[in-house]
């Protein structure tokens, strides 16, 4: 790793900071850049689209039920005659929304608690790593699925703290692996040797290569996150009618498949569409920030 | 061997324990209890039930009896389906669950093994474009979505499967399918990644050298190498069939363990939420270790651990 950025470093002639060099390979990602347009296109309209709409999200109209796509009702109205485009990017501001703060949660938890045990090693370590590989072995799905049924509230808020409270445990091997790595490298024995301050070597040398495993990491746990809030919400535990979720629609929309069709096509297509996008940024962001794992 | 397997063994003990006492403390917190129905029951009734199932005692009392029962091997009766004892209903219901992950896996392999293999065979030409974008559909496309369109296809317009059903071997092929593709998309990718490292070794070059043919060399030396990220990830895809499996046998009304569950959470169903997490941490639990010594058997590098 180090040998070829040393490589890439040498063959340009101004040094870059490993945030320029990232950024200059993630910039010949054609599929990473095409990820990025589109996730920043889904969520302005999700955000902006809904105010600018005469309809809102709960605007029921029974006597123009079930259209299909229209002048009117771009992406045609659903079997209680709600406005379906509305509800699809409000529903995107929930899935979107809680994908963010539950992988934020994730993160918090997770870089902690995994950067304690690498950098405490021994038996703190062992003992920690123990626990996570014990929850790591356990039903996950259905931990949340308890979780969300203690938090009864419904609030969405919980729902995606619960989704966090399970999902920090990769990030936490992920980022204690990398740190006890770190520890041993040449360069931070180098940088022991040659009396830099704790501090100094911290931020210098094990931040700078913990930054890019995490920030892989985390783009691929919000599309996770959103896929999880769906399947919650498609076995009816997770943000409750009338407010809409993607995965509210979806399943909405599976059910009346065979007379309804626009009721799945239009959701499932921004869903994917937002799923797609965040996994080709986080496979770009993961050749560009550790071009030893890219192939 | 012995000791890694008497060690894991040791150490499910306390995991399993702690399972079920998060599990019990969280049923516990839960708003509302398994007797609550929207047909309000009267006080004195509600009260005498709850005494037959010991729930009107103190909660430490009811911890310390449940770890007794399951001393015992019984998980107690379903308070939602009277007269049906909480193994009685795993036994009937889990088989089906089982045949389910068991196609959907077998799927995922048949799918993604030769789809990853022939990927990084032709690394950087088309063809590996092509079928990668295809795996990221399938990441990308959730199973109540595919479920839904692979029905109208096959069931309604070609009329190839019952739409619905569990009776006849036919039945099992969608919703296998659906729950397989997304693993199979994974283990495209693993496969792909792993055989991409492995025709970089020197073994690969040596037999490339003796003038092996391509076949040999990729199905009778690399393959084996290739599949150990495949392997490893088996532990995680068990955990992650067991999720799927709730959505897709409620999709198609499969009589599965994972409806079974999700109603039990949703009713406060304690001995039902209880039963079927400890049945399936354990099953979890198990099955990683047979992962594990299925990676010593493949690996020998893992030996020592």
């Amino acid at each position: 790793m180090i040998k070829q950025r040393r490589e890439a470093a040498a063959s340009s002639v101004a040094s870059k900071s490993l945030g320029q060099d990232a950024w200059e390979r993630l910039k010949q990602n054609r599929m990473a850049q095409i990820g990025g347009t589109l996730f920043i296109c889904i969520t302005l309209l999700c955000l902006i689209g809904p105010s600018l709409s005469s309809y809102s999200y709960e605007q029921q109209d029974l006597a123009y039920g079930a259209q299909g796509p229209s002048s009117e009702h771009w992406f045609g109205t659903d079997d209680l005659g709600r406005d379906l485009m509305v509800r699809i990017l409000v529903g995107g501001q929930i899935s979107i929304g809680v994908g963010f703060a539950a992988t934020l949660i994730a993160l918090i938890i997770g870089v902690s608690y995994g950067a304690f045990a690498g950098y405490r090693g021994g038996a703190t370590e062992a003992l920690m790593m123990r626990i996570v590989d014990a929850v790591y072995a356990l039903p996950f799905t259905m931990m949340v699925i308890i979780l969300t049924v203690t938090f009864d509230k419904k609030s969405i808020f919980l729902i995606f703290m619960a989704i966090g409270a399970v999902e920090w445990l990769t990030m936490a091997r992920i980022v204690r692996g990398q740190t006890r790595a770190l520890r041993k490298q040449p360069f931070v024995e180098a940088a022991i040797v040659s009396g830099a301050k704790q501090s100094h070597i911290l931020q210098r040398h094990i931040l700078p290569n913990l930054l890019g495993p995490v920030i892989v990491y985390t783009t691929l746990t919000i599309p996770a996150v959103i896929l999880l809030e769906s399947i919650l919400s498609f076995l009816g535990l997770g943000v409750q009618p009338p407010m809409s979720s993607w995965g509210i629609l979806i399943s909405d929309g599976a059910e009346k498949i065979d007379i309804y069709p626009w009721m799945l096509f239009f959701p499932a297509l921004f869903f994917s569409v937002t799923i797609f996008a965040l996994n080709f940024i986080g496979d770009g962001l993961r050749d560009a920030l550790d071009p030893k794992e890219s192939k | 061997m012995l000791s890694l397997i008497a060690r894991r063994l040791l150490q499910a003990i306390p995991t399993l324990w702690v399972v079920a006492s998060v599990t019990f403390v969280l049923l516990r917190f839960a708003p509302g209890g398994p007797f609550d129905d929207e047909k309000k029951l009267p006080p004195e009734i509600k009260a005498q039930i709850e005494a037959h199932y010991g729930l009107n005692q103190p909660l430490y009392q009811q911890y310390y009896n449940f770890f007794l029962n399951l001393c015992n091997g019984d998980l107690g009766p379903s308070y939602k389906y009277p007269g049906w004892d909480v193994q009685e209903i795993i036994a009937q219901s889990f088989p089906v669950s089982l045949e389910l992950g068991f196609w959907a896996l077998l799927i995922a392999l048949a799918i993604g093994i030769p789809i990853g293999t022939l990927a990084a065979l032709k690394h950087n030409q088309p063809t590996e474009t092509g079928l990668m974008g295809i795996a990221m559909i399938g990441i990308c496309l959730p199973s109540f979505v595919i479920g839904p369109i692979l029905l109208i296809v096959f069931s309604l317009h070609l009329e190839w499967f019952n739409p619905l059903g569990w009776s006849y071997a036919s039945d099992r092929f969608i919703p296998a399918l659906t729950l397989g593709l997304l693993y199979a998309a994974y283990i495209a990718r693993l496969s792909r990644s792993g055989m991409l490292d492995v025709m970089q070794h020197d073994y690969i070059r040596t037999a490339r050298a003796k003038g092996l043919k391509d076949k040999t060399i990729v199905l009778r030396h690399a393959l084996r190498t290739a599949l150990y990220p495949v392997v490893a990830y088996m532990g995680p895809a068990a955990a992650g069939l067991i999720s799927g499996s709730f959505v897709v046998e409620t999709i198609f009304f499969i009589p599965g363990l994972g409806p079974f569950f999700v109603n039990a959470a949703l009713n406060r169903d304690y001995t039902m939420v209880m039963g079927t997490v400890l049945f399936y941490a354990t099953l979890i639990i198990s099955f990683n270790l047979l992962v594990d010594i299925i990676q010593m058997w493949l690996n020998p590098r893992t030996r020592n651990d």
